[in-house]
């Protein structure tokens, strides 16, 4: 296990790096000067020795290869350069919004684990009865949902009408859980319906068969013996989600005045503030890559077929 | 591949045939809705844009079916012209998706070598982002704007569609009669064109229909952040965003346009998930960004 984990933290690096040459050819290689964004956003208008001495400040004049190493060495010492249009460094800027970020993005997992599984098990055991209807209904439903328009109803029913929980902001519990709840609806619909599928593909496997002729019970055969096998692909889902989580999060924020890292970064992407769109990225990257690592050592603890296997390296 | 090709005239009637209702009715909104979205301009009661400031924030009336806006638009001329721009900005994105996939995966699969090896890393990387956020960085570089929206989703996806492709060419140039074409001396690219190409069309169909709600949301998704669509055009996710202010006083506004890319994503993927349990059982979960 340990070996496994060992080589599979081995991985990010290189994956991180590569990440970080696309952002930096991309955002050179596009059609847009920084230079002229640069004395945009600072207010200073585009003349020619301007935009001269801006190239030189940011050091565009220089070979592509080197301005990549420099970045790169600035970046791993965590010096990710100074916003354009604030003049302030971007990443204590970035970080200091990202935990109201990764609360809510965190909360929405954790809702889409604990109502996907229930559901996924109910309807498993009521296949083709009306709890199984159900949850096809809602998955249904909720797999077409855009969650910024259900944000917008759930503000209509609980905050306009009934007057229960606050529409606006960020504080306990009754502020996370209509934004948390909009994140989540088409995460936790794919997972529900992907379990039942998967429970029902695994209770028509020998060894539950098995597992009933000695006389389980029902409950204890569900529970050791379907579900316990049944959950491995919602744990490889589970990481597919998070990319979705990520993204949802980042337009929700926009309808609850979340104070995220997401509200920040629009207004820089909309003002192609560069220097915050590129750490921005790869911050949203590197967190991405991380909790797909978790992931993987999750699914390599629980089945042990992977961790076994060299070949279970993805 | 052929008995697919020979059968397709007999295949789309019993696809309906073969259908329940939920399908039939999901293909039904999804035809409508095209129509609605080719002759939007002649259905519409009103000019989308036309601002009447005597008539602002109306209720629904026989005059305006759904209301109208804070600028006194008709809100049901902005639904139908926004259909336009949703089906009209998806259909484009996919034809750019499949086209970066298909030429991209395919060289890679066909070529094979390193230069398989540099693509699939180049296309690993790719998915190492959130297609949000990917999408979101493509509009920091080139600037908001459908145009731009429409580029930065489709760089953002291609990545998908081209290890598919990569994976289906690659499993079949070493099969004999593929070996027997080369031998016979037909060009590469002919042999691309007529006998690997049609073997990636019912995966990459699959994928397609699937795919159409989720960048329908990923378009009105950007617009609604400011990043997409610039108003005052009439684009759901826009209408959204300009309803925002009205929430407490006048939820209608904000009501409409959600309602309509709900009923339309919804319709695409009961169209999707048809298309995939008819031509591919097993591509179930390898799409879940």
């Amino acid at each position: 296990m340990l070996g496994f984990i060992v080589r599979r933290v081995l991985l990010l690096p290189p994956m991180l790096l590569g990440a970080s040459l696309v952002i930096f050819l991309l955002l050179r290689l596009g059609p847009s000067d920084p230079a002229m964004d640069y004395l945009r956003l600072s207010r200073v208008p585009p003349t020619a020795e301007a935009l001269e001495a801006a190239r030189a400040l940011l050091g565009l004049d220089r070979p592509i290869a080197d301005q990549y190493v420099d970045w790169l060495w600035n970046a791993v010492h965590l010096d990710f350069g100074v916003s354009y249009a604030l003049q302030r460094p971007v990443l204590p800027d970035l970080l200091y919004f990202l935990p109201a970020t990764l609360q809510l993005a965190g909360v929405a997992l954790l809702l889409t684990l604990t109502i996907s599984i229930p559901l996924g098990v109910w309807a498993a055991r009521h296949r083709d009865g009306w709890p199984d209807q159900l949850v096809r209904v809602i998955a249904f439903f909720g797999v077409s949902m855009p969650n910024f328009w259900l944000g917008f109803l759930l503000i209509l029913l609980f905050s306009v009408h009934l007057g229960w929980l606050p529409a606006m902001g960020r504080g306990g519990v009754a502020h996370i859980l209509m934004p948390a709840v909009a994140i989540s609806l088409m995460s936790l619909s794919i997972n529900a319906r992907l379990l039942r599928a998967s429970m029902l593909e695994v209770a028509g496997q020998r060894h539950v068969t098995y597992a009933r002729l000695r006389g389980l019970s029902a409950g204890k055969v569900e529970r050791t013996h379907i579900l316990r096998n049944a959950l491995l692909p919602i744990i490889t889902a589970t990481g597919m989600h998070i990319g979705e989580l990520i993204g949802g999060t980042l337009i929700i924020e926009a309808v609850f005045g979340w104070p995220g890292i997401g509200r920040y970064a629009v207004s820089a992407i909309f003002n192609r503030d560069y220097p915050v769109v590129q750490c921005f990225t790869l911050l949203m990257v590197a967190i991405f890559v991380v909790c797909n690592l978790i992931v993987d050592i999750v699914y390599a603890w629980a089945d042990p077929r992977i961790r076994m296997s060299a070949s279970g390296m993805r | 591949m052929t008995a697919i090709v020979q059968s397709r005239a007999a295949s789309v009637a019993g696809f309906w045939r073969d259908s329940g209702w939920a399908v039939r009715v999901g293909i039904t909104v999804a035809v409508a809705l095209v129509l609605v979205a080719v002759f939007a301009p002649a259905i519409a009661p009103y000019d989308p844009d036309a601002v009447n400031l005597t008539a602002r924030l109306q209720g629904p009336s026989a005059a305006h079916w759904f209301g109208t806006d804070h600028l006194g638009r008709d809100i049901l001329s902005r639904l139908i012209a926004g259909s336009r721009v949703s089906l009209g900005a998806v259909a484009i994105t996919l034809s750019l998706i499949l086209a970066l996939g298909i030429v991209i995966g395919g060289t890679a699969g066909f070529i094979g070598g390193r230069t398989d090896q540099i693509i699939m890393r180049l296309t690993d990387i790719f998915l190492t982002f959130p297609t949000l956020v990917l999408a979101l960085f493509m509009v920091g570089i080139l600037g908001t704007g459908l145009v731009n929206v429409i580029i930065a989703i489709a760089l953002s996806h291609w990545a998908w569609y081209a290890r598919i492709v990569r994976g289906i060419v690659l499993s079949l140039t070493h099969r004999d009669y593929i070996l027997a074409a080369r031998m016979a001396g037909i060009t590469r690219w002919r042999i691309f064109a007529r006998h690997l190409l049609p073997a990636t069309v019912a995966q990459l169909l699959v994928l397609a229909t699937l795919d159409i709600g989720h960048i329908m949301l990923h378009v009105s998704g950007l617009s609604f952040l400011g990043l997409g669509v610039v108003p005052p055009t009439a684009e759901w996710g826009v209408m959204m965003s300009d309803a925002r202010q009205f929430v407490w006083t006048e939820p209608l506004l904000m009501f409409w346009p959600g309602l309509a890319l709900f009923v339309s994503v919804m319709a695409f993927n009961l169209v999707g998930d048809a298309v995939r349990d008819r031509l591919d059982p097993n591509v179930r979960m390898e799409h879940g960004h």
